[in-house]
């Protein structure tokens, strides 16, 4: 199945043929980020503007590696340097940003439907990169793919995602492309951060850590926000540890394959504990590299492509990829 | 010299009576003669109003409207406001007391009734505000807004968190006979929110206001009327648990009233799907199964008037982040047709849909309107059942574009008004300057 969405505001309502067309098209993208020359001419003459309104490490560094190993020329707005702080709504921040031709803009911001704002605004293709409590589509299609990789499968595999689920754009965007991809989903928190109405969604809920994360295939790990804390979410962060800290007595209740997922950054000892972070069950440095190339592959999906479909190119042609396209490297890291 | 009116052959609905038949009215100067059996009210000296195919209804009343003067004329003025509730079939307004600054002294309420005469047409009518500058800390000078024209006390957009002063305020308000009106919802509960709890907010990332937030300040105020035998009115009712302790406060004889607008009786949470802004008020839009306890109070009387807080805003405070929107929609051009809607759906019969909006709110604040009776003033609305419009916020009269029914096939529109015996609104094709001279 061609890949349809115009933006990335969300994976709510993807099908799930074009997730699996995302993932592929990423899995055969990973080989550039091996290459001696890590550079194709995908994306030459295009610009990618990154537009951040809340700070990020991982993920701005990722979507500028993606663009330019795509070949595109990128551009970096944070919040503490763009007109933001001198008052200009999103709205016309749109607007001006669109006057000046950019062919994607990638988007983080603090508040939930902010990507659907800017789309209204703007002509090329917004790629959500975290917007408020809604989505994180592109950190679910790298937990995916990275699953995808190290147990072969998606469908009929459980799931359980831990920790702040009621504030999580990332548990929300996994929790809607492992359903519509075949997985079981449990949601493993305290009641105020896990809220009954999230059984709606097709999830199973679990206040109990032993219980949510028993013969699981996966464990995804949520960073605990300390500001939660004074909110009456929790006592303290103390307790909530005591509760909801993944060690190495609770993987041992999962599936003896278990992989252990975090989105980062990790509060060791709060969350997740160290010997578990490092342990041979994390996959966690596997997820940030994957995150390069699930973001050229949605940039290229996204910019490239309908150019390349008036040219007859394919993904391979464009990339200039000599080997035959790998779906999976498989195995265990 | 007097000025005899008869406006004939229409459908004269009486709200009062309950009843719906062809009848004609007839109107001297500024007052209503009666209701006469058609031909029968008629002489022939006097001027003939031809209502074939119209309905003649007493004046509408909207209870709850913000009409943003003094302080916020880039929302609407009152002579704006006015002008969208003629044309929406509105002849009496009450006006809330959040302008600024606050209404909640005599010279802010006799500034808001000079403005409205000179702006004409409706009957404009204050509310008070309940505690000093709207801050929930201490009684507003309540007594003498009272002697400048106020019709009710609210604090509404800023609900009543300290129990003492609404207790004091149920108390201090029964000596004028004046309602409080509450604006139900907890602090605490809705802390953060911007929609309602639940499925859709989980779905959106926004952060949930539940039912509780309204009911447990319901059950509180409920409680409190009891205690001080004071009467309550509770604004823009929204959830299914607020109706049920309404039926059991009315079954147990206590002075409260309540009113619901269009707006929680035709959408749901489903609306804010996209970040809609103009999906987001206060309280937030509700479940189905609320929409249907909400209509089934209406249709029983449980719920007592509709009323539209009209909340317009400007464009700029609607197009940013949902989080970040001006809560609240316009409602006065809307209302009627929406409310019309109820009749073809078989909610309730148009007698007593027209008693929700003329004598309900109307016996609430004790105005002299919303009846066809002898000698009440001649306010009067024609509206034209069958005229199918299609909602553009662009063509409002109101200042306003904040319209979550933009684009919504209409049937049915005040096509004149009369307030006083005057003609203050005329839409009716081709006749409208023959009628302008006649009724003037």
């Amino acid at each position: 199945m061609a890949f349809t969405q115009r933006h990335l505001l969300g994976l709510e309502g993807v099908p799930a043929a074009e997730i699996t067309s995302i993932l592929d098209t990423a899995a055969s993208f990973k080989e550039i980020s091996e290459r001696d020359i890590k550079k194709v001419p995908a994306l030459r003459g295009k610009t990618v503007i990154n537009l951040f309104y809340e700070s990020s490490t991982r993920t701005r560094t990722s979507f500028e590696i993606a663009a330019k190993r795509l070949s595109a020329d990128t551009v970096n707005i944070s919040a503490s340097t763009s007109s933001a702080s001198k008052g200009e709504t999103l709205a016309d921040t749109a607007r001006n940003l669109e006057a000046m031709r950019p062919d994607a803009i990638v988007v983080r911001h603090p508040a939930s439907g902010a990507c659907h704002l800017l789309a209204r605004h703007v002509s090329c293709p917004i790629l959500n990169a975290g917007d408020g409590c809604h989505e994180h589509p592109t950190q679910a299609l790298l937990d995916l793919l990275t699953i995808r990789e190290h147990l072969g499968r998606l469908e009929g595999l459980t799931v359980a995602i831990v920790g702040d689920i009621l504030h999580s754009r990332v548990a929300r965007s996994n929790l809607h492309a492992l359903r519509a991809l075949g997985s079981t989903v449990r949601l493993v928190g305290p009641p105020t951060l896990v809220p009954r109405d999230l059984a709606a969604f097709g999830a199973e809920l679990h206040t109990e850590l032993a219980a949510g994360v028993r013969d699981a295939d996966v464990v995804m790990m949520l960073r605990i926000q300390r500001e939660r804390q004074g909110a009456n979410f929790f006592p303290t962060l103390d307790e909530y540890s005591q509760y909801f800290c993944l060690t190495e007595e609770a993987v041992r209740l999962a599936k003896p394959q278990v992989i252990i997922l975090h989105p980062g950054p990790l509060n060791r000892g709060l969350e997740i504990a160290s010997a578990v972070a490092d342990g041979p069950y994390s996959v966690i440095m596997d997820q940030v590299t994957n995150g390069v190339a699930v973001r050229m592959a949605l940039l290229y999906l996204l910019v490239a492509r309908s150019k390349g479909e008036e040219s007859g190119e394919t993904a391979a042609e464009m990339i200039g990829d000599a080997e035959p396209v790998r779906r999976r490297t498989g195995g265990r890291a | 010299m007097s000025q005899r009116v008869v406006i004939a052959g229409g459908t004269v609905v009486d709200p009062v009576a309950g009843k719906a038949a062809p009848g004609d009215v007839l109107i001297e100067n500024d007052q209503l003669v009666g209701v006469f059996s058609p031909g029968a009210g008629g002489a022939e000296s006097d001027t003939v109003m031809d209502a074939s195919g119209l309905l003649v209804l007493p004046g509408l009343v909207d209870m709850h409207v913000h009409l943003r003067e003094p302080g916020y004329e880039y929302k609407e003025t009152i002579a704006t406001g006015v002008a969208a509730a003629l044309a929406g079939g509105f002849t009496s307004l009450a006006c809330m007391a959040n302008t600024d600054p606050v209404n909640d002294s005599a010279a802010v309420t006799q500034f808001i009734l000079e403005r409205a005469r000179v702006a004409g047409g409706a009957r404009v009518y204050p509310i008070g505000a309940l505690s000093a500058g709207m801050k929930g800390e201490r009684l507003a000078e309540i007594g003498e807004m009272y002697r400048a024209g106020i019709v009710a006390v609210s604090d509404d957009g800023r609900p009543v968190m300290d129990a003492g002063l609404m207790r004091r305020a149920l108390e201090y308000t029964s000596m004028f006979g004046l309602p409080i009106i509450v604006h139900e919802e907890d602090g605490h509960l809705a802390a953060g929110g911007v929609m309602n709890e639940g499925v859709t907010a989980l779905r959106l990332g926004l952060h949930g206001i539940p039912a509780a937030a309204e009911e447990v300040m319901m059950a509180r105020d409920i409680a409190l009327t009891d205690l001080t035998g004071g009467r309550l009115h509770v604004a823009h009712v929204s959830t299914a648990g607020s109706v049920a302790l309404l039926r059991d406060a009315k079954a147990r004889g206590l002075a409260v009233t309540a009113e619901v607008t269009p707006h929680h009786l035709f959408l749901t949470e489903e609306a804010v799907a996209g970040y809609g802004t103009n999906a987001k008020m206060a309280p937030p839009l509700r479940n189905a199964r609320d929409v249907e306890a909400l209509r089934a109070a209406l249709a029983d009387g449980t719920i007592d008037a509709l009323a539209t807080d009209h909340a317009p805003h400007h464009h700029d405070e609607k197009e940013v982040e949902f989080e970040n929107a001006a809560n609240g929609v316009v409602g006065l051009e809307t209302a009627l047709p929406l409310a019309l809607r109820l009749v073809a759906d078989g909610v309730l019969d148009l007698p007593a849909l027209v008693a929700r909006m003329t004598v309900g709110p109307a016996r609430i604040l004790g105005l002299p309107a919303g009846t066809l009776s002898p000698g009440a003033p001649a306010d009067l609305t024609l509206v034209d059942p069958e005229r199918r419009w299609r909602v553009e916020a662009r063509t409002f009269r109101s200042k306003g574009r904040n319209t979550p029914f933009e684009g919504w096939e209409m049937a049915g529109r005040a096509v004149a008004v009369l307030v006083g015996g005057r003609l203050v609104y005329d839409d009716r094709p081709g006749t409208a300057a023959a009628l302008r001279s006649a009724a003037s």
